[in-house]
């Protein structure tokens, strides 16, 4: 097909050109994303001042001293664009509820929710390495199926207050309030983990399977190398090429699950600062992380693509046609 | 298409159509009916009330009585979770229904037009689909405000791109397919070809990808109603059960596991439903 050979030309530009342009749509996908959540996020009803003064009431004079003050009273376009150039210059803008600059109030909560995801990660391999193996016998295979289906099936939120129950208050094994320290951190992480274990788990069994059913599998047996050399160093590797392209899709769904995990265990981070800021109506906080996932999302699948076409050039031009 | 509902789906795409057991199959059409009755009939099921407290039957365990047990206020979980069936299934239908439209209208007129249109509407979709799925349903809340209908119409905006891009795709497909070439030769008008030909054929991939899809937003709208954002207490919902349920872990575990195994149980068996579907359409293929 014509786009697919249209594909394979672009990708195998020269390597300079082909970083540029993939720059370039990182910084475009960041700027629509930017002003799409700008323009819209004016829909929401309701005057920003109110936000602004909290609960307390003031005079029509001084309503419109504060318009004034945070550039409120100007036209949309002016707004628009200045908010623009604070934003390329690295500048959020200040939040309508805590009256701190939004990078700071973010930068403050970005720690805990890294290491929560970080964690969720490793736990999310272990255990999907675990049910991968699990379901390489023909015997277990089924009980693996049967896992991963139950792992992305059920809710983020309920398997956190099902862990709660059974390993905070029944078993006692772990902090249930406690928000500092690692053992208050395995819960969150193990529950954030399981639904993304699930999908790499089908990934990793579908990539073996694949991987088991090409001719060089043959070459190696014939070589006389057993089955455990032949996964571990031959077809896993295979598998695990194929899985790397997922990346940005599970650290977006990291982020949004964060919101949830951090509610069920009253942890703070991004997803609690998001989740404020909707409820508050703070929207230059809600803005500010719309820009942030959006360079997470971009930079993520920037450094995918440029690891998967190096593991595997085939896939690029596959990438490109699909 | 979100990519639980991929990972959900993926075994029987690439497996070589290895179907469903017909145990599994049928289990979960029977689920899935008791379900529905459960939306129509709820007096079927049980005689207790959903809403009305009593507080001297609170609390209490898991028993002949009440099988799910009763919870703080004293109603009967059980009821809660059966007459709470509608509110989940409405939104999860709903918002799904909503996506498959949407996305196929969107989809389709990308991979329609030429260049120019194609490229913005391509662009669009990615910029949306650089956010996750549940943040973008946050943030559509932020916009409109809580409540029922704000959490079918988030969840649906939500999942649009995924069903717009899917659309796109096979659109490209169809369009240069030799049916709609022979079509277009024998003089059927534009219009005509694509309600005829280009519509049809890429509305049966979205339809496998809507039935899984409405685990996916049954379960993001009860995440998002047991962040508060859904309908208000006492609403028998059930992501509302839960966060209701989790103040009383420690002491009534009950009202916070038995509606999540009912939503586990309602994804996966759509999810199995789903599977097999997708199977018959790729065997037809075949």
């Amino acid at each position: 097909m014509t786009g697919h050979r249209a594909g394979q030309a672009r990708r195998t530009g020269r390597p300079v050109a082909r970083l540029a342009a993939r720059l370039v749509a990182v910084v475009l996908v960041v700027w629509g994303a930017a002003t799409v959540g700008f323009f819209s996020l004016r829909l929401i009803p309701g005057d920003p001042v109110n936000v602004l003064i909290g609960l307390g009431s003031v005079s029509e004079r001084v309503r419109d001293q504060i318009r004034e003050d945070w550039g409120l009273a100007d036209p949309l376009v002016v707004q628009y664009l200045r908010y623009l150039g604070r934003l390329l210059q690295g500048d959020l803008g200040t939040s309508y509820r805590m009256q701190h600059p939004v990078a700071d109030v973010i930068g403050q909560q970005l720690a805990p929710t890294v290491q929560l995801m970080v964690l969720a990660i490793a736990f999310a391999l272990l255990l999907a390495c675990g049910s991968a193996l699990l379901g390489r016998d023909t015997r277990t295979a089924s009980v693996a199926g049967l896992l991963e289906l139950v792992a992305v099936s059920a809710p983020t939120f309920w398997i956190g207050l099902v862990l709660i129950g059974v390993f905070g208050f029944g078993l006692g094994w772990f902090p249930v309030v406690a928000t500092v320290g690692f053992g208050a951190l395995v819960l969150p992480a193990v529950t954030l983990s399981i639904p993304v274990a699930g999908i790499i788990s089908q990934v990793l069994r579908q990539g073996l399977d694949d991987a088991e059913a090409l001719p060089f599998v043959a070459t190696v047996r014939a070589r006389g190398a057993s089955s455990t050399r032949l996964l571990l160093r031959h077809t896993l590797r295979h598998a695990a090429a194929s899985s790397v392209t997922l990346t940005g899709y599970l650290v977006g769904s990291l982020l949004g699950g964060s919101v949830l995990v951090e509610t069920v265990f009253a942890r703070p981070g991004l997803g609690r600062v998001a989740l404020n800021a909707i409820v508050d109506r703070d929207v230059p906080v809600v803005l500010g992380i719309i820009v942030l996932a959006a360079v997470v999302f971009s930079l993520v699948n920037l450094l995918v693509d440029l690891v998967a076409d190096r593991l595997d050039p085939r896939l690029a031009a596959e990438q490109a046609h699909a | 298409m979100s990519l639980l509902a991929a990972a959900r789906s993926r075994t029987a795409r690439t497996r070589r159509v290895k179907r469903m057991p017909t145990p599994a199959l049928w289990a979960a059409a029977g689920f899935l009916l008791l379900l529905a009755l459960s939306v129509v009939l709820p007096g079927l099921f049980t005689a207790a009330d959903p809403v009305r407290t009593d507080i001297g039957a609170a609390l209490l365990a898991p028993g002949p009585g009440h099988p799910f047990g009763t919870d703080q206020a004293g109603r009967d979980v059980l009821a809660r979770v059966i007459y709470g069936s509608r509110y989940s299934l409405a939104i999860g239908f709903g918002a799904t229904l909503i996506a498959l439209v949407a996305g196929l209208v969107i989809g389709s007129l990308a991979g329609l037009m030429r260049r120019l249109g194609d490229g913005v509407l391509s662009r669009a979709i990615e910029i949306v689909m650089a956010f996750p799925e549940f943040l973008l349903a946050l943030i559509v809340i932020a916009i409109i405000g809580p409540g029922e209908l704000s959490l079918l119409v988030a969840v649906a905006i939500a999942v649009i791109p995924a069903y717009a891009r899917v659309a796109r795709v096979h659109t490209l497909v169809v369009k240069r397919a030799g049916y709609v070439e022979a079509a277009r030769t024998l003089g059927v008008s534009p219009t005509r070809t694509v309600l005829r030909h280009v519509l049809p054929n890429t509305l049966g991939p979205l339809l496998v990808m809507a039935i899984m899809g409405v685990g996916t937003a049954i379960t993001a709208a009860a995440g998002l109603s047991f962040l508060g954002l859904g309908p208000k207490p006492p609403t028998p919902e059930w992501g509302l059960i839960l966060s209701e349920g989790r103040n009383y872990l420690a002491t009534a575990w009950w009202i916070a596991v038995f509606p999540g195994v009912v939503i586990t149980a309602t994804v996966i068996a759509t999810s199995i439903l789903g599977r097999h579907v997708q199977a018959l359409s790729l065997g037809r293929q075949r």
